[in-house]
């Protein structure tokens, strides 16, 4: 039986291992949302928070670029009504919107043969039909996690691109490293998802991240 | 428990059983026999036939009980699957240590044959045996001249360990290393894998004197953890080249999460092959061209790739095929551009590929080649264009006007100008314990071409073209660079 986090509780579990993520906060009305909006001048993302949801985008729960106190006011009205009861809604998760034009996938995923995995790739839209994908098996040395980034075929993503700063190797190679310790010390971890990985201002910021548990103690 | 003495029974017996012998040249009994006695196995050969039949001219036994005791190490069973259980108990009353079992009618065949397979691998494990098979094509070790198998060829003798989960890749690969003449030590395919598999094989190669690159063709794992851990100190003791069949058939798994349904079976097993040190090829004949570079050249502790061409186009190709690995085209060094400079006409190409624009003369080549190979800023060299004047020789020779006109004398000069060429390379190679690749499709096309023969006689692989060998040689890096990663790094805290 395999049961999967929060939002809000997978960055607070991730964030423990060194998974970098936006400062957030996990409001449940819009005061508090316009309160945690007032502090930055950014336009806003805001996502319905819960344990149940798998399909944040296709139902709509997810808004972004909300700028100006009214529409923070109302997205977060709007969030809160359209959860569902076995949503297991916990809040709006509320955030500055980040900004980068280059999405990446990162996450544990258990292979039955190999066990737990280090999984990086190319994010974004067309990233299932580019397939630039790397993976290894867990734990990963530092080696290991700079050889992924150079395994990737995209490599001049990694690079300056199209006005934005090189990414910072390192700290992309400590992303991945945080992903294999969170592995190897999360009891039952069955996967991670942190998608996208958005390169802001050339260091990796996860905007989402899903963590999977099996509750019956066993990894398979 | 099976020891390092268990395979040197297998590879290096003092003298053998064939059991099962056939009086018909058709079957695997004749065969085997055959290809024992007839490529220079100096020990004992007994064999064995139920009517006691002259096989290959030469007297059989009724059973293994009538042939002496404690003399063989290791019995090649061809007999049917029916009759194996007292035929290793009979064999480790002899004192045989080893038996490989190339019979069917195992877990190859259904649910009772995997029964059968199960009960023999446990009588063996009971008899102290060390049992390959079943299902298997044989094995090889040229140290011992011996070619103990059911099928052709038997390699000339070298420093590459091959291990197979199907026998004809072993077939393959020793072909290869017939045509280009980079030998093998010790070759096995191991059928069934029953007692032990190929990471067992690649285990025993780090340890064999005879062999310094492991070359293997894997199927499947079942036990993925163990294998990639055993794997990687395999890696860590000697080479290890892999090629895995069944990359294509690797489908998305049923995966809840992203990332999961990215990481594919062959993808994962890429990866780990990177990370354990074994260089996965994509094919047999790259996984045979990384082997051999593996076997006859230095490992390069550098990146930085110079390459000398007699003439433009190929120098093209390959900088073309550096581009895709981690291997640097360096800009030529100034003092090695002035040395180059004093040694060819104005019209080199000044930079790297360095294009001697048909300079080349019986003294330049080797000075360039010492000033290249041996320049400190230089890690490796790759020399294209060796072979044209004694394929030019060879029309001359093959044509109506010889040995008239001066025709002998020039043929004669151009394969000695080849050969000389070829082994200055090879000499800057030693001399500067840099990798000096040598390639041309003469390799191939031409086997009896001046060049490629002095390759093969200096103990050296002729690349069958620039891009394999730019590609062979990356592995030779990448192995390096694995090698330095744990002299600079600790493992992530846990």
């Amino acid at each position: 039986m395999t049961t999967t986090l929060s939002e809000s509780d997978s960055k607070a579990l991730l964030s423990k291992f060194g998974v970098p993520f936006l400062p957030e906060a996990l409001v449940t009305s819009s005061d508090e949302a316009l309160a945690f909006a007032s502090r930055s001048n950014s336009p806003m993302a805001l996502k319905l928070c819960g344990a149940n949801i798998a399909h944040k985008s296709e139902r709509g729960l997810v808004h972004l670029g909300v700028k100006g106190p009214d529409a923070v006011r109302n997205s977060c009205q709007e969030l809160l009504q359209a959860a569902r009861p076995e949503d297991n809604a916990t809040g709006v998760l509320i955030a500055p919107m980040a900004n980068g034009l280059r999405e990446f996938i990162a996450g544990i995923s258990v292979d039955p043969l190999f066990g737990s995995t280090v999984v990086f790739g190319l994010g974004g839209v067309l990233a299932e039909a580019i397939a630039d994908v790397t993976v290894r098996l867990a734990p990963l040395r530092r080696h290991d996690a700079y050889d992924m980034l150079a395994s990737l075929r995209s490599q001049s993503l990694l690079g300056e691109f199209r006005g934005e700063s090189a990414v910072d190797l390192d700290a992309l190679a400590d992303l991945l490293c945080a992903l294999s310790t969170a592995s190897s010390e999360i009891e039952g971890l069955v996967s991670i998802d942190l998608n996208p990985v958005m390169i802001v201002d050339g260091f990796p910021v996860a905007l989402d991240a899903l963590v999977e548990i099996d509750q019956s103690g066993e990894t398979s | 428990m099976i020891s390092t003495d268990h395979f040197k029974a297998l590879f290096d017996p003092r003298a053998i059983v064939v059991a099962g012998a056939s009086t018909h040249p058709g079957k695997f009994g004749f065969v085997a026999l055959h290809n024992i006695l007839s490529c220079g196995y100096a020990g004992d050969v007994f064999a064995t036939n139920r009517e006691r039949a002259e096989v290959l001219g030469r007297p059989t036994f009724a059973d293994l009980t009538e042939i002496p005791d404690g003399v063989a190490d290791l019995m090649f069973v061809c007999t049917p699957a029916i009759s194996n259980p007292d035929l290793l108990r009979q064999a480790a009353a002899k004192g045989i240590r080893a038996a490989f079992i190339a019979s069917a009618g195992y877990a190859e065949s259904g649910d009772e044959g995997k029964h059968r397979q199960a009960e023999l691998v446990a009588l063996a494990d009971e008899l102290d045996l060390l049992l390959i098979g079943p299902n298997g094509q044989g094995l090889v070790s040229t140290p011992s001249h011996l070619c103990a198998q059911i099928v052709a060829p038997y390699p000339p003798p070298g420093r590459i360990g091959i291990a197979s989960q199907s026998g004809n890749f072993v077939s393959s690969f020793m072909n290869l290393s017939r045509q280009s003449g980079v030998g093998v030590s010790r070759a096995i395919s191991v059928g069934n894998a029953a007692q032990v598999g190929v990471i067992d094989m690649l285990e025993y190669y780090a340890e064999d004197p005879e062999t310094s690159v492991g070359l293997v063709y894997l199927e499947g794992v079942t036990d993925g953890r163990e294998f990639a851990d055993r794997l990687e100190a395999v890696c860590r003791r000697m080479p290890v080249v892999i090629v895995k069949g069944g990359a294509s058939g690797s489908g998305a798994k049923a995966a809840a999460s992203h990332t999961g349904s990215l990481a594919t079976d062959d993808r994962v097993f890429d990866g780990m092959c990177r990370q354990v040190g074994a260089a996965r090829a994509a094919s047999v004949s790259e996984a045979f061209d990384i082997a051999a570079a593996f076997a006859t050249l230095p490992i390069p502790t550098g990146p930085r790739l110079a390459i000398v061409t007699t003439v433009g186009g190929w120098g093209v190709l390959a900088a073309d095929a550096t581009a895709t690995t981690s291997l640097d085209l360096v800009e030529l060094p100034d003092d090695l551009r002035t040395t180059l400079d004093g040694l060819l006409p104005p019209r080199w190409s000044r930079n790297n590929p360095i294009d001697l624009a048909g300079g080349e003369t019986k003294d330049t080549v080797p000075a360039v080649l010492d000033a290249v190979v041996g320049h400190p800023d230089i890690d490796a060299t790759l020399v294209l264009g060796m072979g044209i004047q004694s394929n030019q020789g060879r029309l001359e020779r093959e044509g109506p006007f010889y040995p008239e006109h001066g025709l002998e004398r020039i043929v004669a000069f151009h394969d000695r100008q080849d050969s000389r060429y070829v082994e200055v390379a090879v000499a800057a190679s030693v001399a500067a314990r840099k990798p000096v690749l040598i390639a041309s499709e003469l390799a191939i096309a031409d086997p009896t071409n001046a060049a490629v023969t002095a390759v093969r006689e200096a103990d050296r692989y002729c690349f069958p073209s620039a891009e394999r060998a730019v590609k062979a040689l990356s592995f030779l890096y990448e192995r390096e660079r694995w090698l330095a990663s744990f002299a600079t790094e600790v493992p992530v805290s846990n």
